[in-house]
């Protein structure tokens, strides 16, 4: 399944699109969507263990399930305020 | 209450939204765009966020206030896109019976906003240069060293 990611900040500007897609295995967890995203995103590779991950605007564990309907986003380190 | 805007932050509006007569103490924070971080110059800032996780999470953390102090207002803004040297980025407004309430509250806020909130800073450095502020990841992070107070015996 092919899922669309939100990306913000540094993540945003390394691939220089807001949204990209991401080829994932059937019923796919966060962590498959981590790995994932390391293998087709390489620039990406580097930050991804700093990044957190939010599914429908709540932050993740590796074992959520990212079904096709959910909204995902890449959130790196934060510095609002 | 919470909001984002792109506007200027107007400081009286944001204590006008926690007066009320049951406070005894009203306090207010304003996170303003520093010049110099370790001594490097900053011309001006970007913020950016993710809209609606965004507000959702100062929501839950406007109510996990109120649920932990008994306040009486409280009330956060916090401004995007882009702003000039001594500009707030944010205000946060509280206001309580009682002084060391709002403190609390106040300090909490600011201190949870600045690692949960999904909201991010560009540095438009004065040599021209720009740099996405992520703690923990890009090593710029404007971490300020608490400090004692500064005691004075004359």
């Amino acid at each position: 399944m092919i899922v669309n990611i939100k990306l913000f900040a540094v993540a945003r500007q390394r691939i220089g699109h807001g949204t990209i897609e991401v080829e994932l295995p059937a019923d796919p967890t966060v962590s498959h969507l981590r790995a994932a995203l390391a293998e087709q995103y390489p620039p990406l590779a580097d930050i991804l263990p700093h990044i957190r991950i939010a599914v429908n605007n709540e932050y993740a564990t590796d074992t959520t399930k990212v079904a096709s309907a959910t909204e995902i986003a890449l959130i790196p380190p934060v510095s609002g305020g | 209450m919470i909001s984002l805007t792109d506007q200027p932050i107007d400081s009286s509006a944001a204590l006008a939204q926690v007066a009320s007569h049951d406070a005894g103490a009203v306090v207010l924070f304003l996170g303003t765009t520093r010049e110099f971080t370790r001594g490097r110059r900053t011309a001006s800032l970007d913020y950016e966020c993710y809209p609606q996780m965004a507000e959702q999470k100062l929501a839950e953390l406007e109510a996990e206030a109120r649920g932990r102090w008994p306040l009486t207002g409280c009330f956060i803004i916090h401004r995007l896109g882009h702003l000039k040297l001594g500009e707030a980025s944010i205000a946060i407004a509280v206001s309580s019976p009682h002084r060391a309430v709002a403190f609390a509250a106040g300090q909490w806020l600011i201190d949870t906003i600045k690692e949960v909130v999904p909201i991010w800073k560009c540095e438009n450095w004065a040599d021209g240069t720009t740099e996405w502020v992520h703690p923990g990841l890009t090593g710029n992070e404007n971490q300020s060293k608490i400090e004692g107070p500064i005691t004075k015996h004359q």
